[in-house]
């Protein structure tokens, strides 16, 4: 089985509400895959589905070659999770939920365990009352990083932890990823996903909307090109995926299309190029497209925002 | 900013987030007291059968537990007298308010976000306790006029409404008090509750002693919830007691306020200290988990069931002496219904139905601690581990189940204990009385086979199984004034269990209701398994 995870065609409702309209997922073995969308989009969702703690009211959903419903408890064995929004026991103590969850799963590294207590830098021994979220948040991570379980699904990870921890998080990811396992990471951190992530999943209102590498998705948006040029350029207005053209004197600026990226160029060598400047998408401008909810003139807006 | 900015604000919005349960909260016990006179008016019209009446309730020692001492037979102290239990409600229900809105509210961590706004330090304890005591004087007051309206005289009414006003306000007081010790709403729940208990207990004791004759009497007078009965409505009304009440409230509410001065934001009196870094290596089951969430809880409440249960055993044992010192005319009603050994019987056996009920609001309560672990996000990282939803709820189920048998188990060893050695009779009465408390198991069984079963099929309404509960046990203490169809009593649980001690055995009823619970909780099992989780 070289697919981790396969979710086709996914539909959940709660009552008149649809929060997945029909998802596609595909996490391959030893990969971390990023998922994304806006607030409400239906991570958490398609992540409780995954678990078998909701039911899908359409679709299939594969995990481990096993049905995350039917199969649940024998699945779990096999994976680990760390939630959104990481609630404990307020009486036990950090150090207590650790072991609990390792043994109701089925074991725990206790080197590991130790280790990224260390580099987490938290205090076992504080009741979890008195934890703040970001330490709570690391109280789930080290539960989970320290298992054996040959999957990771992890619902925002870092949302609580400062930048220093942040940067433990994503060593610790890249560990995991050399040892072979598989991490489903669902983030808003854009520069996590660029740091780790092989693959992303975007998805909308409950409905994939892209997938693929980052190198493929930045396919799919714009260019911004900045030239200097040895004389005035005619037939760049008319060319069909150059946007905001602006021109003062020799100098043009412009945004283009992957597809007409090429053509675009030909036409500014046609007149000389004395200097270029060529930004390739930021993940940020990937974003703005999807999680814009007026969809449409997602392009100025990303421009706007600049 | 003076100490009460934005109470007016937080007052509103407590109204806001109330406005279904305060008014029913109000309502509720507005009811019992004009259905009393309503059913006092039609059972006993004349002065001569109310006097009866009277005579045949005033040595009821069950009664003057339950519902405080009698005075006299008019009307108006029949009704308040019987309406003695309404006290204890107002009391718990002003309590829990104070304590929703004050530590409930920091605990959950929303108290920080109102406290970054324009409100003063107290801000949030002032309007809790003001929307709580508010509620109180409108109940008092509608009760009272509702009195008046029935022909009642005008003086007994103020004075059975302010007195009931007064103790919806101390108790408010007193969940202020109770906020301010510990982190987490759940405990300083408890501890208030152990506070009410206490009073309900001290009136009790003071008021049988009292009429015994004993130097028990001033006991009472330590119990808030026995100061309604102390103004004496309709009695020669004493209302300097009421004055007693408003020091109470004001010494409290200062302390109240000290306390929450001292501390810091989401701390308590008790400060929480440093836990184990490592699990103990028996922590590795649900049963496990669940054990070392309700062990708290259950030791708390077994160490109340072997109180209450001695004191109950200790006084019942003096019951027998009350014989002795009463008149030969109440001695000639005594033998009437009974004799002596009748007289202890049927305070037991209304002490043993009180404890059935208390115990099923603790089986309901550890029922819906799974709904709490939903709702709260903590049974996602456990339900993702490889267990199963059967043995997470297992785990809690056990304790609902067992918890409350312990605890009768105490309870009725402490009462058979203290009352066998009182009278000599150990062997006898151990057995006797362990018998008489185990008969509440099965309907306790049933309120938490209720419990789960909501929890599995409709867990946006597990609560609701408190509101049957209560609706049940109301039904069956004012059933008979009320002239309730018997059919509408038979529906509670408790209503078909033996009356023991001294009552008559009978397997049947208990059988049947523990064959109810097991349905209740294959169904909730079955729901359990079907539905998705977390349902918000």
């Amino acid at each position: 089985m070289s697919d981790a995870i396969t979710v086709a065609g996914l539909v959940k409702t709660f009552g008149s509400s649809r929060a997945l309209d029909g998802l596609n997922l595909v996490v391959r073995t030893g990969e971390v895959h990023g998922f994304l969308g806006p607030n409400g989009a239906g991570k958490s969702t398609t992540i409780r589905v995954l678990l078998g703690m909701m039911r899908a009211d359409a679709g299939t959903a594969r995990l481990l070659g096993g049905d995350p419903w039917a199969d649940a408890t024998a699945l779990h064995r096999r994976l680990a999770y760390v939630p959104g929004d990481v609630t404990l026991w307020p009486n036990l103590s950090g150090g207590e939920v650790i072991d609990l969850l390792g043994r109701l799963r089925g074991g725990l590294d206790q080197k590991r365990r130790a280790d990224l207590l260390e580099r987490f830098d938290l205090d076992p021994r504080k009741k979890s009352r008195t934890y703040s979220k970001g330490n709570r948040q690391k109280v789930a991570l080290v539960a989970a990083l320290a298992s054996d379980a040959e999957l990771l699904i992890l619902d925002e990870p870092t949302s609580g932890l400062d930048p220093l921890m942040e940067e433990v998080f994503r060593e610790a990811v890249q560990e995991e990823k050399h040892r072979g396992r598989t991490v489903l990471l669902s983030s808003h951190i854009l520069s996590e996903v660029e740091a780790l992530c092989d693959r992303l999943t975007i998805i909308r209102d409950g409905l994939t909307v892209e997938n693929g590498t980052l190198a493929d998705l930045r396919h799919l948006t714009r260019t911004t090109i900045q030239a200097e040029l040895s004389g005035p350029v005619d037939g760049l207005a008319g060319l069909p995926g150059v946007h905001d053209l602006r021109t003062e004197g020799g100098r043009v600026r412009f945004a283009v299309d992957a597809a007409a990226l090429d053509t675009a160029l030909q036409q500014l060598t046609a007149v000389g190029v004395r200097s270029l400047v060529s930004q390739p998408p930021t993940l940020e401008e990937l974003f703005m497209r999807h999680y814009d909810r007026t969809g449409a003139s997602t392009g100025r807006h990303a421009e706007a925002r600049r | 900013m003076n100490a009460l900015t934005g109470a007016g604000k937080l007052i509103r919005l407590a109204l806001r987030r109330d406005r279904v349960l305060l008014p029913l909260w109000v309502f509720l016990p507005w009811l019992f007291p004009l259905a009393f006179v309503a059913a006092f008016n039609s059972g006993y019209p004349t002065a001569q059968a109310r006097q009866e009446y009277a005579e045949t309730s005033i040595h009821n020692t069950a009664f003057t537990v339950t519902y405080g001492a009698l005075h006299g037979s008019s009307l108006g102290e029949l009704v308040t007298w019987r309406a003695g239990f309404i006290p204890l409600m107002v009391g718990l229900i002003s309590m829990l308010t104070v304590i929703r809105h004050t530590r409930a509210e920091e605990e959950a961590g929303r108290r920080e976000l109102i406290g970054a706004t324009v409100v003063s330090r107290h801000a949030g304890l002032a309007a809790a306790l003001i929307t709580a005591s508010g509620a109180s004087l409108v109940l008092g007051m509608l009760t009272a006029l509702g009195l008046i309206s029935q022909g009642l005289p005008a003086a007994g009414s103020l004075a059975f409404g302010f007195g009931l006003a007064g103790t919806g306000c101390v108790f408010a007081a007193i969940g202020a008090v109770v906020a301010q010790l510990t982190t987490s709403a759940g405990s300083a729940r408890g501890i208030g509750i152990v506070v009410l208990g206490a009073a309900f207990l001290l009136r009790g004791i003071g008021d049988v002693s009292g009429k015994a004759d004993g130097g028990l009497g001033w006991v009472s007078w330590l119990s808030p919830i026995g100061w309604v009965g102390q103004v004496r409505p309709f009695g020669g009304e004493r209302w300097w007691v009421l004055g007693l009440a408003a020091c109470a409230v004001a010494v409290l509410t200062a302390w109240a306020i000290v306390l929450s001065g001292r501390r810091d934001l989401g701390g308590g009196m008790f400060h929480d200290r440093l836990g184990p870094a490592a699990a103990a290596s028996g922590l590795r089951t649900p049963l496990a988990l669940a054990w070392r969430l309700h062990r708290g809880s259950l030791a708390g409440r077994v160490a109340g069931f072997a109180l209450v249960g001695f004191v109950l055993g200790s006084i019942a044992e003096s019951l027998g002496n009350v014989m002795n010192n009463s008149t030969p005319a109440a001695r000639d009603i005594l033998a009437r219904i009974g004799g002596p050994g009748t007289v202890v019987d049927q305070f037991l056996v209304g002490m043993m139905a009180m404890l059935g009920v208390v115990s099923a609001g603790l089986a309901i309560q550890a029922v819906l601690r799974l709904r709490a672990e939903e709702s709260g996000g903590r049974v996602e990282p456990v339900l993702a581990t490889a267990v199963d939803r059967l043995r997470w709820s297992g785990g809690h189920l056990a304790f609902a189940l067992l918890g409350p048998a312990l605890g009768l188990v105490v309870f009725g060893s402490a009462v058979g204990l203290a009352y066998g050695m009182n009278t000599g009779d150990l062997g006898g009465q151990l057995p006797r009385m362990l018998g008489a408390a185990l008969v509440q198991l099965p309907a306790v069984w049933v309120f938490a086979g209720l419990a789960f079963a909501l929890f599995g099929l409709l867990p946006r309404f597990s609560a609701g199984a408190f509101a049957v509960l209560l609706v049940s046990t109301l039904f069956g203490w004012v059933g008979a004034e009320l002239e309730l169809s018997q059919w509408v009593i038979d529906l509670s649980a408790f209503a078909h269990l033996p009356q023991l001690p001294g009552g008559e055995v009978r397997v049947l009823p208990l059988v049947v209701l523990t064959a109810m619970a097991t349905v209740l909780i294959v169904l909730g099992l079955a729901g359990l398994r079907r539905r998705d989780m977390p349902v918000g």
